[in-house]
Parts: structure tokens; sequence; C-alpha cells
């Protein structure tokens, strides 16, 4: 039997493929084109409607002032960045110890069944839908105290910035070079030295990021605060009363009858974004100049 | 400047370790104790949670047992609880954002990992994780006040004239509704759909896609084959999509119009069990109302974690234990 002489295949490949496998080639590659030009645009129609239709409202007033009551109009959103800012504080001083801890734990001693455990535990948690959060938010903390509350909405909060902390920090304390470990215990530095002075000094910066990533993304939560710090119209800066934060005055804002209103809940949009867009679009920007893991 | 390296910089950014670090044993004991502590309170955490909402739906549970899930009737008055609107509401709605994002979502990741040059798949990627940083509200205020006005001026009309005869299609241009919630739903799982994705498509070995060519595939052959092996792992990038989708709340709650009834039509105004939360539980008249909304959320919980948790499987099971590609995005 003689084999099908290699002669054959040289003009096969010479001709190229068919007419119709090169038009599939063709085709789908155009569809993918478009699916990315498709995905990429919704950002530029945000930000655009955000900027054109907050714009105009963003004046002095707007940042130094309290909300109006109903029928007058103008105001402004203070107590609503002020409150915005406090449970966003709340939240990153309750989950920054609890997230780097257990991050530090999963990374360093975490490779048993405890520790895959937990680790799913995380895994779990981010995927909580975040009203489900609020209302468990509202069981913990609104119902034991017998009012709506800044603190509940922290904590709240703290619970949503919880799991990325713990999952970056274990990333990042991994990609800690062995030889900085092996090196200070070679020094005679006990383990928990080691641990607390060179891994996790070394990924702090890494760390810092990761926290503020999950800040800007707690800052931008509505469903969480809906019913625990409920929101408020006026000023408020104890953390036992219902607070004001942004996202929950544009959601009452957007859905007033008033146009007055509904053109200061995109005034308020385009400073969220400011706050949370811009953070993590910085913080995003400095990872990528250093080359991730 | 001197040449010579002084005692002082040399070694400089190295963490000093202080003479006095004698080994203690009860120091290294305490300290792992500590950071178990932490890692036992993140585990306390999704407990609480779950405690939380199962605990608070129980009055409801007895009241209703299985027919809540079942009955239709939502009438907080007369304290008729039935979740079956909403539970139908989150279903429709959140399969159609992944009838719009999947198509959509892997044609960018596919693009973004072999078709884009270097520089423009980077920032194509960025513009994608910056999608995924804002905030849902903004996204409902974008639905409700620019996207709302031009379906009801423009697109519905149109559909309600040549298709109104499905019955998908007929009622009366709203605006708001199921279609609405559904494509700014899409908008907002996409970059999920598209970054897992794309992570998974780079994970794959260069071979299948080089062999592929030298047997004479043109490229998009040789990205099918591609595509072929990592079917799994986007089959849990768009289950974990899905996840995202069942418990989004703010813009949906803004833009599906709020009405417990079930229609079959898309134009109709509609409701999740996300938005029925939202919009009634600061309000909630009665315990048992109160009761009915967080047994509504435990459902929402127990769903989505077991949607999760499968599509997690998939993920680190399809790129061969790379946990990190589905971790906390």
């Amino acid at each position: 039997m003689t084999s099908p002489a290699p002669r054959k295949l040289v003009p096969l490949v010479a001709s190229g493929p068919s007419l119709p496998r090169r038009l599939f080639d063709r085709g789908s590659t155009v569809t993918c084109y478009l699916a990315a030009l498709i995905v990429v645009s919704p950002l530029a129609l945000i930000l655009w409607h955000v900027i054109r239709l907050g714009l105009p409202g963003m004046t002095a007033d707007f940042f130094f002032h309290l909300p109006k009551p109903v029928g007058e109009t103008g105001g402004g959103v203070a107590n609503a960045i002020v409150g915005t800012g406090i449970m966003v504080l709340i939240g990153t001083a309750i989950s920054v110890p609890i997230g780097v801890g257990a991050g530090l734990y999963l990374a360093e001693h975490g490779n048993g069944r405890f520790g895959t455990f937990v680790r799913t535990t995380a895994d779990v948690l981010s995927g909580v839908p975040s009203i489900v959060i609020g209302v468990a938010a509202y069981g913990l903390v609104v119902v034991p105290m017998g009012r709506f509350s800044g603190l509940a909405g922290g904590v709240a909060l703290a619970i949503i910035m919880l799991p990325t902390i713990v999952r970056s920090t274990e990333e990042v304390v991994r990609l800690v070079p062995r030889s900085y470990r092996e090196a200070a215990l070679a020094l005679g530095a006990p383990r928990w030295r080691v641990i607390q002075q060179v891994v996790l000094p070394a990924a702090a910066p890494a760390v810092l990021t990761a926290v503020l990533l999950a800040l800007a993304r707690a800052a931008g939560e509505t469903a969480p605060l809906l019913f625990t710090a409920l929101g408020s119209r006026f000023w408020s800066v104890s953390v036992d009363r219902p607070m004001a934060s942004l996202p929950v005055y544009i959601f009452d804002y957007a859905r007033a009858p008033y146009d007055d209103w509904n053109r200061q809940a995109w005034s308020a949009a385009l400073v969220l974004l400011m706050l949370v867009t811009v953070v993590s679009a910085l913080v995003r920007f400095s990872i990528r100049r250093v080359p991730r893991r | 400047m001197s040449e010579s390296v002084s005692a002082e910089s040399f070694g400089e950014g190295i963490p000093r370790l202080r003479s006095r670090a004698r080994a203690r044993p009860w120091a290294d004991a305490a300290h792992h104790r500590l950071l178990q502590i932490m890692a036992l309170t993140v585990l306390a955490t999704v407990v609480l949670i779950a405690w939380e909402a199962l605990s608070g739906a129980l009055p409801a549970m007895r009241a209703y047992g299985l027919r809540f899930l079942l009955n239709t009737a939502w009438d907080p008055v007369a304290e008729h609880f039935g979740a079956l609107p909403y539970l139908y509401g989150t279903m429709l709605s959140s399969a159609l954002a992944l009838l719009i994002a999947l198509p959509l979502g892997l044609g960018t990741a596919v693009y973004l990992s072999e078709l884009a040059p270097p520089r423009v798949g980077s920032a194509v990627a960025f513009v994608v994780e910056l999608l995924a940083s804002i905030p849902s509200i903004v996204y409902g205020l974008w639905g409700l006040f620019v996207l709302a006005p031009f379906l009801r001026a423009h697109v519905e009309p149109w559909l309600i004239a040549h298709f109104g005869f499905i019955p998908l299609f007929r009622g009366y241009p709203f605006g708001i509704g199921m279609l609405n919630a559904a494509i700014v739903l899409s908008m907002m799982i996409l970059p999920t759909i598209v970054s897992i994705s794309r992570e998974i498509l780079l994970s794959m070995p260069r071979a299948l896609r080089e062999s592929a060519l030298a047997l004479g595939a043109t490229r998009a052959e040789a990205i099918a084959v591609t595509l072929d092996v990592a079917r799994p792992g986007i089959l849990g990038a768009v289950i974990l999509a899905l996840g995202r989708a069942l418990g989004e709340t703010m813009a949906v709650t803004m833009v599906i119009g709020n009405s417990n009834r079930i229609s079959a039509s898309l134009l109709a105004p509609s409701a999740t069990m996300a938005s029925v939360i939202a919009n009634e539980f600061s309000e909630a008249t009665s315990n048992l109302h109160l009761s009915a909304l967080i047994e509504i959320a435990f459902v929402l919980l127990v769903v989505t974690m077991l949607v999760n948790s499968f599509a997690r499987a998939l993920v680190i099971w399809s790129t061969g234990g790379r946990r990190d590609i589905a971790g906390a995005s």
C-alpha cells in the first residue's frame, strides 16, 4: 500500500481555505470587534449623560448645603457626603482588621481543611446579594438597637467589603517571595514577627490597593443602606441615628415627582461617580504600572 | 555624595528585626490563634447572615409553608403573601439579561484574548473594569431617565407595531418594565462575563490554537477549538454572572416598574425578589409582612449561594485549580 502522496497536500495548503471558511473567518472576526465596541459603549453613554445632566447642578451650594424642604428648589448634599464618609469609615474600621487578619491566616496557615473551608466561605460571602446583607444587618443591628442608624449602615458596608479584602490580602501575601520569610527565619525571628514585620509590610501597598477598591465599591452601595441607615434629610453625624448617604439620596430624589429633585439626583450621581469611579480608576491604573502576579 | 555605602543606608528597605526578637513559643501560638479568630469571624459572618434570614423568615414559613412560593397574591393589607410573581420576575429578567449579555460578552472576551493588539486589548479591559465599578444606582438612574424615554418613544412602539401579534410584545409602551430591566441588567453583568471568560481563554494552552492553525485551520476555527476546550469554564463565568443578576437590586428596582402581576409581555411592569424587598422593607405594615419579605431574602440567599458555588466549582475545575479567576471580583 502506498500512502497518499505528499504532493497532494501542497496545492491544498497553497490554495488556502475555501471561500465559505474564509467568509466565516472574516465574519466572526468582525462580529467580535463589534461585540467589543458595543460592550464598551455604555461607559461613554453613562458618563456622557451623568456629566451633561449632573454638571449644571454642581454648584458650591450643592456641596455645602442641606436638602431643602419639599416645595423649595435648591439645597445640597452636604449631609449625604458626610454620611457616606462616616459609614464607609465604620465599614473600613471593622472590615480591615478582620479581613487582613483572615487573609494573612489563609496565606500563612490556610492550607489545611479549615483554611479551605474559610476560603470557600469568603467566596460565598462575596456572592451574597447586597440586599440580603442589608436584611441581615437589619436583624443584627437595627432590631437590637430599636432604630435605624448609621452604625447599622456601617456594619452592612463592612460585610460587603470583607470578602474582597480577605481574598486580595491572601493573594498578595502569597506573592511575597519565600526568600523573605526564609531570610527572616534564618535571622532567628519567630514566625509571628516574620508575618507581622516582614511579610505584611512587603504586601502592604497591594493590600492598601485592595482596601481602596473595596472602599470605593462600598461607597456606591445602596441596597444595604435602605433599611439600616435609612437616610435623613437633616444634618446627621451621630452614628446611632438614621444617616443620609449619597446612593440613598440619589434613589429618593430620582423617584420623586419633582423635576428639580431629579436634576439633583443627577448631580449627586456625578459626585458619587467621581468618588467611586475615579478612585477605582486611579487605583487600577496604578496597579497596571506594576506587573500583576 | 560619597560612593561608599554607609552603615545606615545598607540594607535600607529591608524591614528591621529588633534584637529582642527571641523565640517565644507562646507568642507564636497566640498570633496563630489571633489570625485564626479573624478567619473564624468570616465564617461566623456567613452563618449569622443565614441565621438572621432563616429566623426572620420563620413566621412566614409557618404561616404559608410552601404555598408561599406558589401563590401569586401579594396583599399586605389582607396579609396574603405569595412570592411567585417575584420569583418569576427575577428568573425572567436574569435569563433575558444573560441572553443579551452572553453573545456580546463572549465576543468581547475572544476579541480581548485573541484578536486585539496588546495595547488596545488592555485599554478595553480597563474600560470593562471601570464599567464594573459604576454603582448600580447610577445604572438605575440612567435606565430610568435615559433608556426608558428612548424605549418608550422609539423601540417599544416599533416592537408593538411589528411584533405585537406575539404576546411577548403586546401592551403599552411604558418605557419602564421587564425589557428595560433586562437591558440594564445585561449591561451590569457584562463585565463579569467578559473579564472571567477572558482570563479563562488566556489560561488555555497556546498549543491548542497553534496546532489547529498548523493543521490549516483559519483563525476563527482555531479560536473555536480553544472555545470548545474552555466551554466548562465559560459556562462557569456565565453562571457567576447569573448569580449577580439574580441578586441585583437597585438598578432593577428603578426600571422594572414594580408591579406584582405576572405578565407574558416584556413591555409590562414587573418586579423581582430583590426589588420588592427594597421597596417594601422599611415600610412593612405588619410583622408578617416583614417576615414574608425576609423569607424572600432567604430564598434569594439560598438560590444565589447554590448558583455561585456551582459556577465557582466549574471555573476552578476547568482552569486546573486556579482559584483566583472566580475569586472576589
